[in-house]
């Protein structure tokens, strides 16, 4: 199997999860991006995994998934505290805290 | 085909299975213990639990194994995953210990009027009818007790972990409890919100290039076991571009958790954002935590490509001290001005990191670095729970110019504060100086000297700032009515009075807690 395409993709989802990240004004969006980039490390370690031929990569990636998911709950709790404060989700409306 | 079970050294890993078990004993406290009793039940078994992982801890750590030729000591238990070794058993006791001292800081409740740093409820809007309510009821997140032994299980595995999958789940378990944490201040709850807001999403972000890393690495060594990567990068197998992008991206988030420039631009608004209680121990517990890691992970898996990595951390070692050091003097708030300060520690942390010492003459790197962790820890400790003294109506007084005059108001709170800032600054006869001398020592001896001629001019810009508070504190009349100290129950009293005794007793006489680290050895591979 020929790896190179799938770690190509995988660079090219942590890319668009990361500049996501620095330019969505969202914080649900942004931390949709976060997500993307996880998953573009699930790809890279199973592709891995498959050129190595052990199983270790793909063990990884259920543990990554799992820590998704409990980002996801704690994420989430504090994204809707900070919208039913202040009624929206903007990350550049939360600028109290500078200099 | 069959199953094997796999075999865990249940005694050696007591330490980490007692935090980790405390923590689960403490949700179902939650679930099942009536409201009026749960603050003291949480906090007793937080307290006893800790006290039993450290007691635990002292344990195995006389029980380590000698290993090969005799420079370090202990075993990889739970099937490779973690490695208890000298430096992990010395870590953990300085974590179990600080977590102690913090504990205590969580469960005051006498400094707002009978009620407790942390939100009455937090899912209250700041401002409503519901949240007052929940005040005047005495309301009062005790979650908070089970969420803490959590970040402290995690501060503890991250270290010891010997592989890279445990390492990057032990940075989850640190780090999510601790965004929680972040939001429950019980006053100023939008700053509150808004650190945990902060906190999170850079905090994920972060994590995510850590992970991508530990995939890049594992692409180039085919294991995640820090052994086996130790092995392929001695020999050299496996693509370049793999190895040096994965060291990079794993660097990222390792930074990002010690507050390095160009990644500490979370601290200030974390730290100043978060209670109090929660900044103490955020503050020292986290960076010990990861500059264990830091240390395991650079100093035994990529121990062999260091003329790769060296470069990066002199720039980052550099950087960091220098905004940590500039920013701080331009400060108007306590907490962030002693957020920056922990900036400008954690680079003179990798500075005694990057001198790569390994002992023989004078102390090693590891040991330098272990025991400055200790020094900063109980300074840090000790200074923020000065902090939580200084109130005015609206809480804690946090503004600088709220400090004005403080040494005519409170000559014992000001001159502790003042000892403490000293510390921090580096003068002899505090921990900081013996701290600060350890760390350029051994990188001086290690090599290092030019960044250590940086690191000693540095450190007197930052003496600077510490000095500025003093001078304002005894020199300066008070703006307005002067801030009243609150009377601190013995829960206070006695992490300020530990923090104090810790950093008098480690500049006087360092040498036992140097010949613990030392003893400690070196990491096992």
């Amino acid at each position: 199997m020929e790896a190179e395409p799938f770690i190509v993709l995988s660079a090219i989802l942590f890319t668009i999860g990361g500049v996501g990240v620095l330019t969505r004004r969202n914080a649900i969006v942004v931390f949709m991006c976060v997500e993307l980039m996880l998953n573009a490390c699930n790809l890279a370690l199973v592709t891995f995994a498959r050129v190595h031929g052990n199983l270790d990569g793909q063990v990884a990636a259920f543990f990554v998934m799992v820590v998704a998911a409990a980002e996801v709950v704690v994420g989430l709790a504090i994204i809707m505290t900070i919208f039913r404060t202040r009624r929206s989700a903007s990350v550049d409306d939360a600028s109290l805290l500078k200099y | 085909m069959s199953f094997e079970a796999p075999h865990i050294e249940y005694a050696t890993l007591s330490p980490l299975l007692i935090v980790f078990g405390v923590a689960l004993v403490g949700v179902l406290v939650e679930a099942f213990v009536p409201r009026r009793l749960r603050y003291l039940v949480q906090s007793v078994l937080a307290l006893v639990g800790l006290v039993a992982a450290l007691a635990a801890t002292i344990w195995v750590a006389t029980d380590l194994t000698v290993r090969g030729d005799g420079a370090a000591r202990g075993s990889i238990v739970a099937e490779g995953a973690i490695a208890v070794d000298g430096p992990s058993v010395f870590v953990w006791g300085t974590l179990l210990l600080l977590s102690l001292i913090s504990v205590l800081l969580f469960a005051e409740r006498h400094l707002d009027g009978g009620l407790s740093a942390f939100a009455g409820q937090a899912a209250a809007l700041p401002g409503t009818e519901a949240e007052r309510q929940a005040s005047t009821r005495g309301l009062e997140h005790t979650e908070v007790y089970p969420l803490m032994m959590f970040a402290v299980a995690g501060m503890m595995l991250f270290p010891a972990s010997n592989d890279l999958l445990t390492m990057f789940v032990a940075l989850e378990i640190l780090s999510l409890p601790l965004y929680l944490l972040c939001g429950l201040a019980r006053r100023r709850r939008l700053l509150s919100q808004e650190a945990a807001l902060k906190y999170f999403m850079l905090g994920a972000f972060s994590s995510g290039f850590f992970l991508y890393g530990v995939a890049l690495v594992y692409g180039f060594s085919g294991s995640t076991h820090l052994a086996a990567i130790a092995e392929a990068v001695n020999g050299r197998i496996g693509g370049q571009g793999l190895l040096l992008g994965g060291i990079a991206l794993i660097a990222v988030g390792m930074l990002f958790k010690v507050g390095a420039a160009p990644f500490h631009s979370w601290t200030p608004d974390v730290y100043q954002g978060a209670p109090t209680a929660v900044t103490a121990f955020m503050a020292a517990c986290t960076k010990i935590a990861a500059f264990g890691a830091l240390l395991r992970l650079f100093y035994v898996a990529f121990g062999s490509a260091e003329r790769d990595w060296t470069p990066m951390i002199w720039i980052v070692a550099i950087l960091t001290m220098a905004v940590g050091s500039v920013f701080a003097l331009s400060q108007t708030d306590i907490k962030r001005m002693l957020a920056y300060s922990s900036v400008a520690h954690a680079g003179f942390l990798l500075v005694g990191f990057v001198g790569l010492h390994e002992g023989g003459e004078g102390i090693s790197s590891l040991q330098s670095v272990l025991f400055y962790l200790v020094t900063y820890g109980f300074m840090t400790v000790g200074a923020f729970a000065v902090v939580t003294l200084v109130r005015d109506a609206g809480g804690e007084a946090n503004h600088l110019a709220r400090w004005a005059g403080l040494g005519k108001e409170s000559p014992l709170v000001a001159g502790i504060f003042a000892f403490f800032l000293l510390a921090m600054a580096g003068i002899p006869l505090t921990s900081g100086f013996t701290g600060k001398w350890a760390v350029f020592s051994s990188a001086a001896q290690g090599g290092a000297w030019p960044l250590v001629v940086i690191a000693v001019l540095l450190s007197v810009v930052a003496a600077f700032f510490y000095l500025r508070v003093i001078v304002l504190m005894y020199f300066s009349d008070p703006v307005g009515d002067a801030p009243a100290v609150a009377v601190p129950s013995i829960l206070t009293t006695v992490t300020i009075a530990i923090g104090l005794a810790a950093t008098v007793v480690l500049g006087i006489l360092p040498g036992p807690v140097l010949d613990l680290a030392a003893d400690a050895g070196a990491f096992i591979r």
